[in-house]
């Protein structure tokens, strides 16, 4: 079958879809979107995160004909959505944390660090929770990451200053081998410091 | 394999009367594992998510109807007040993605002993609302679990809601696991305080071949309570009654020895959670303010 859906903010086809596929399948063997990590297929460890009409989901235990004409975003878009919540709906995501006019300009400029670092890949520019991630040392061999960000990333859309419980919490389902999980920790509460700062 | 996507409600009853072995999908959360691993090759998926109705609640006079693919997420942010042990039990359920996914209607669909929203429901009493081209029906919990993984269902028929009673009283559910997220119960359990009835309701999971309810437990406490004028008085449960009603969670369980754990392990699990369980929720009922919860007593 064929399926039709947004993915990071682009019109996706896939052709030749098989009917009990996983969007995790779909997006890293037909649209070339390997970010979402496959490691467990069984909702157990949270590598495949990406947002479903902007919810959390694991890719894995969505079938591919579930997501026909609806939103997906992956970690590959994770910086664009960030900067375009930051640019459009800084009010609306953030309720309390809006700040002057000149806000989101000035968190926007924030976002564009190290666009030559050779960890981040091809000068591509990074959502703050991918640079934060990189500054407090949170990432080992990567497979748990892209996951980590996507969940993290919206845990901070929702709840700007979260507590240690609700960092443990909101990433519960996700699962990491190498760090011990307490760099992950510092990079969430380094990129909520910042958030609450640029705002 | 063919995917089916029906629009609305009645395609979805039509769609499953003419292929009774389609698969129905909601949050897909043990439907896609089953694929993934290949334990399961459906002729055909029955997607639900396009129908809208299933994701939405409706709060009424005594009872909730909890469309059958409310997401649990959605059970803890909105219905902790009319459904407490329910809100609870969710939260248990595996990880913020699962929950994101999941939901009553598809544990139901599965009717795992281990399913977490079971105790919670036999506990608080509920009813689920079920239809096919031939009609609907309403099928008590009670009479929902038939084996394991196996329900009260016919082949042509979906799930489409559930009837939950509103808590007159306060209600608990504890589960025992390795951690807390991402864990299949090793065993649970589920009380709620009917103050209204005067009567208290059971539910435990992972302790039988289906969820089951203590019932000669219920039976013992619910006349202990009365005997002693507890509900008037408020007094503290008898340490004594508190063991009783314990002892008769555990005997009614019937467990199996598994990797999760043992059977003795289960029934002694159960009776510690049957105790602090009836603890908490007689210490709220005391806490609270007679004229909340203490109806007709005051009289
Ligand atoms: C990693 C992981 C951890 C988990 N942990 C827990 C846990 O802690 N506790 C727990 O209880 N469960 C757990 N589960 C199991 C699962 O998440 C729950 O059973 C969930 O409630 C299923 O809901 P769903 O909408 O995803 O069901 P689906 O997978 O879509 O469907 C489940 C079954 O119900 C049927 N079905 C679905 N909707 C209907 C309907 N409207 N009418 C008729 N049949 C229907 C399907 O055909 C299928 O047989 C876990 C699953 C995973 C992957
Ligand atoms: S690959 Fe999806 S949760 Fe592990
Ligand atoms: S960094 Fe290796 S699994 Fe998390």
């Amino acid at each position: 079958m064929r399926v039709t859906f947004r993915v990071n903010g682009r019109r996706q086809e896939a052709d030749d879809v098989w009917e009990g596929e996983s969007l995790l399948y779909v997006l890293r063997e037909r649209l070339g979107l390997p970010g979402s990590k496959n490691a467990c297929e069984q909702g157990e460890c949270g590598s495949c995160t990406v947002r479903l009409d902007g919810v959390p989901v694991c890719a894995c235990l969505v079938a591919a004909g579930q997501v026909e004409g609806r939103d997906v975003v992956t970690v590959e878009g994770l910086a664009d959505y960030a900067k375009e919540r930051a640019a459009g709906g800084g009010c609306a995501t953030h309720p309390g944390s809006c700040g002057t006019a000149g806000t989101s300009l000035d968190a926007a400029r924030r976002w564009e660090a190290r666009p030559t670092d050779s960890a981040t890949g091809e000068g591509a520019q990074l959502a703050p929770i991918q640079q934060a991630f990189i500054d407090a040392g949170a990432v080992q061999c990567g497979f748990c990451t892209p996951g980590l960000l996507v969940a993290a990333d919206e845990m901070l859309e929702r709840n700007p200053n979260p507590s240690d419980a609700d960092i443990r919490e909101a990433l519960s389902g996700n699962l990491c081998r190498c760090t011990g999980y307490e760099k992950i920790l510092d990079a969430v509460r380094l990129a909520a410091a910042r958030q609450s700062e640029g705002a | 394999m063919d995917f089916l996507r029906p629009a609305r409600w009645e395609e979805a009853l039509a769609a499953k009367a003419e292929h009774l072995t389609a698969v129905p999908i909601a949050g897909g959360t043990d439907v896609m594992v089953e694929i993934n691993f290949d334990h399961r090759r459906p002729e055909y998926l029955l997607d639900l998510n396009r129908i809208g109705e299933l994701g939405e609640w409706e709060v009424g006079e005594d009872t909730v109807r909890l469309g059958a693919s409310v997401p649990y997420t959605r059970i803890m942010e909105h219905l902790r007040a009319e459904l407490p042990g329910l809100a609870l039990a969710s939260h248990t359920v595996a990880s913020p993605q699962i929950r994101n996914r999941g939901g009553v209607g598809g544990n139901l669909g599965t009717a795992s002993p281990a399913g977490d929203a079971h105790p919670a429901l036999l506990a608080a009493g509920a009813e689920v609302e079920v239809e096919s081209v031939r009609g609907s029906r309403r099928i008590p919990i009670d009479e929902f679990y038939t084996g394991v993984k196996r329900n009260a269902l016919a082949p042509d028929e979906l799930i489409r809601a559930i009837h939950i009673k509103k808590a007159d009283g306060p209600q608990q559910y504890s589960k025992v696991g390795t951690r807390n997220a991402m864990v299949i119960a090793v065993c649970a359990f589920g009380l709620a305080l009917h103050p209204e009835t005067r009567t208290i309701r059971t539910g435990i999971g992972s302790a039988a071949p289906t969820p089951i309810r203590a019932q000669a437990a219920e039976e013992f406490l619910n006349a202990a309570l009365d005997e002693g004028g507890f509900w008037d008085n408020g007094k503290i449960i008898t340490p004594s009654v508190a063991k009783q009603f314990a002892d008769l969670c555990a005997a009614a369980c019937n467990p199996i020895d598994d990797v999760r754990g043992t059977a003795s392990y289960r029934r002694h699990a159960v009776g510690v959670m049957a105790r602090r369980t009836l603890t908490w929720t007689w210490e709220s009922y005391r806490g609270t303010e007679p004229t909340a919860f203490r109806k007709g007593s005051a009289a």
